[in-house]
């Protein structure tokens, strides 16, 4: 016993050591506080870099790409091993991207991509935002099978590349049923009181039994919606069938209580599949694609919705 | 005094009339409302339920533009409100508690904007426009950016609950305007506000107690826009100091203007900010109601907007005047030259 204990205090004592040696710094340019996703994004970001002993050195943007600029050239002049970057716009990196190619240190763009030539960053890792509205009509089409089913949606910010992504995969999946239509659609702007409101003036203009499911671009406007729905005397996930993205504690919830039926996960995990990139770049020179796709994963009321808001709810979101 | 309130009101009184009309256009059962799971339920309902933050917020902004002021800061201010409350509620105290340190915390808000302008004398829009843009980043700070959900049921009947089968956010806003109402108009404070929105100076030299009464319509705006926030929250129950309140202060801005209020201040009518509170609101719901495409939404309000503020701007109303009056049968008086300002005219 007492060997065994004296083995781990020394395995103990040594392992920082190795660590240490291992460290790596790794700069993190993240765009700033806009919602509860990239809270968590960065959340989970700090966990992974724990996980594997990198020393994290992060940056909040504060929504401004000047600050973004000025954090990737002080990890550039830091001589950090490599950069993560969530990119706040699409556009003007060409410049600061250079630099830090120069000093040979790769950048990984994480969950937005940007215009500028492939060979300045190593890889971008996002989701595929067509591809989770598809997730989410794919599903619906299962679960109504033949039986007729108008559709209401709820639309996230108009003109933002998520809303026009996810409402062209859900439509895509859709168009081979003819028993599945959408007959209102309206914007809620990603809110959960827009999505009420919203909710509550489709219920009355389609009459709630005229509503066979609803598609929302986002967990949040879900929330709100089925609040209006029990509000109007229906049962959300019974009488209307709720399908939403991004899995957010709060949806989870409502899964556990059967008032919702799915979600489409966007991973905040982002920077687990980018550190696994950059291990097996500097283990032996391994370039990966240009382009990583996060799961778009499926998450059910025959999901351990109880569990997946335990694992969640202290993410941030 | 009935009368002539009438007469001031009236213009709001048609447009609200049309809007309502067109809603009834684009969907016929606009106007049907039914009993339902023990509250009322109907298109018109949810007007007036709808619109209870924009009119908490107008009643406020009225007496603030009476006195030649501005308050960009309210939507900043709700988002602080239902962050304090939410984080009241969900850190064990009674809901009534949550409601007053919301309540105080709008006070203090009001208060510091109110100090900026009455003692240092910094100009209305330049000292809320500090509160509009520090404001949502203390609720955030309260709420760590994410929403803060709550399940307090007596929190969440302020704003999604019923009282009578109506929804209590229109018993709240009705109350809330009565009671300013009342105390303006029964006491000289309304005479005083415009007093000095008028005219500073001169009201000072005359007797008036000119920073006090800043000070107060500053405390009432940020009072009015503290329960909008308490409302807010409650109805989605949750504080999401990211979106509550949201560009609310232009609505309310121009809920006033709509009310046919001047900008420079003077003569006031609550109710007629309220009414255009309830004219934005339709205009809201005839875009819902409409089914158009969502990138139709704000081009339509705009030119709504546009066209309610064209028919209230005093060169129509003159020539609308001169129209009435070399049509109409006797010529009781001359015609008067355009007033400079809408607010010139009636009184509520």
């Amino acid at each position: 016993m007492n060997i065994l204990k004296s083995l781990l205090a020394s395995a103990a004592i040594l392992v920082p050591a190795v660590a240490m040696a291992e460290g790596e710094t790794i700069g993190f340019s993240q765009i700033g506080s806009e919602s509860g996703w990239r809270a968590a994004e960065t959340t989970v970001t700090k966990q992974q870099a724990e996980e594997r002993g990198y020393d994290l050195k992060f940056a909040d943007a504060q929504q401004k790409q000047e600050n973004q600029i000025k954090a990737i050239r002080s990890f550039v002049a830091q001589g950090v091993d490599a950069i993560l970057l969530a990119p706040v716009v699409a556009t003007g990196w060409e410049e600061v991207l250079e630099e830090a190619k120069d000093a040979d240190i790769p950048v990984i763009l994480l969950d937005r991509n940007i215009d500028a030539p492939e060979d300045l960053y190593m890889t971008a890792v996002t989701s595929d935002q067509v591809h989770e509205g598809m997730v989410a009509g794919n599903w619906l089409v299962e679960a109504v099978g033949d039986a007729e089913c108008p559709v209401v949606e709820l639309q996230g910010t108009t003109g933002s590349s998520p809303a026009i992504s996810r409402k062209k995969g859900f439509e895509e999946a859709i168009a081979a049923a003819d028993n599945i239509s959408i007959t209102r659609s309206q914007t809620g702007d990603f809110t959960r009181a827009q999505g009420k409101v919203v909710m509550e003036s489709f219920l009355k203009s389609e009459g709630g039994e005229n509503i066979c499911a609803l598609y929302a671009h986002n967990d949040d406007m879900a929330v709100g919606a089925i609040q209006a729905i029990k509000e109007a005397g229906l049962k959300p996930g019974e009488d209307i069938k709720i399908v939403s993205i991004d899995s957010v504690p709060d949806i989870h919830l409502a899964m556990k209580a059967g008032e919702a039926n799915a979600t489409v996960e966007l991973t905040p995990n982002m920077a687990g599949p980018a550190f696994d990139v950059l291990e097996a770049y500097w283990k032996d020179g391994t370039m990966p694609p240009k382009w990583i796709q996060t799961e778009s994963k499926l998450y059910t009321s025959d999901d351990d919705n109880a569990a997946i808001y335990e694992s969640k709810k202290d993410l941030g979101y | 005094m009935m009368k002539s309130t009438l007469k001031r009101v009236m213009p709001q009184i048609i447009i609200l009339a049309l809007v309502l009309a067109a809603n009834f256009l684009v969907f016929r059962g606009f106007f049907h409302v039914e009993f339902q799971h023990g509250r009322l339920f109907g298109n018109l309902i949810d007007v007036l339920n709808r619109g209870a933050p924009t009119a908490l917020l107008a009643t406020g902004m009225t007496l603030v533009i009476a006195t030649r002021g501005i308050d960009l800061s309210v939507g900043a201010v709700m988002a602080i409100a239902g962050a304090v409350a939410a984080s009241a509620v969900v850190g064990g105290a009674h809901w009534t508690l949550a409601v007053l340190l919301a309540l105080a915390a709008g006070a203090a808000c009001g208060l510091w904007n109110g100090v900026l302008v009455a003692i240092f004398r910094i100009q209305p829009i330049v000292a809320t426009l500090v509160l509009m843009v520090a404001g949502r980043g203390i609720g955030q700070l309260l709420t760590e950016g994410a929403i803060l959900t709550f399940n307090d049921p007596g929190l969440i009947r302020l704003g999604a609950g019923t009282i009578a089968a109506v929804p209590t956010p229109i018993w709240i806003w009705i109350a809330v305007a009565c009671v300013v109402g009342l105390v303006i108009r029964r006491s000289a404070l309304g005479l005083l506000i415009e007093a000095v929105g008028i005219n500073q100076t001169s009201s000072r030299l005359a007797g008036i107690n000119a920073r006090v009464l800043l000070i107060a319509v500053y405390l009432v705006s940020g009072l009015c826009a503290a329960l909008a926030g308490v409302i807010v929250a409650a109805d989605i129950k949750g504080a999401d100091a990211n979106n509550a309140g949201l560009w609310m202060e232009l609505d309310a801005i121009l809920a006033v203007v709509i009310g046919g209020n001047s900008l420079l201040g003077g003569r006031f009518s609550i109710t007629a900010s309220l009414l255009g509170a309830l004219i934005i609101q339709g205009v809201n719901s005839l875009i819902l109601l409409s089914g158009m495409p969502v990138e139709f939404n704000l081009v339509i309000k705009a030119l709504i907007i546009i066209a309610i503020l064209v028919i209230q701007s005093p060169r129509v109303r003159h020539s609308l005047y001169l129209l009435r009056a070399s049509t109409g049968p006797v010529l009781r008086e001359r015609p008067k030259p355009a007033p400079r300002t809408p607010q010139e005219e009636g009184q509520s």
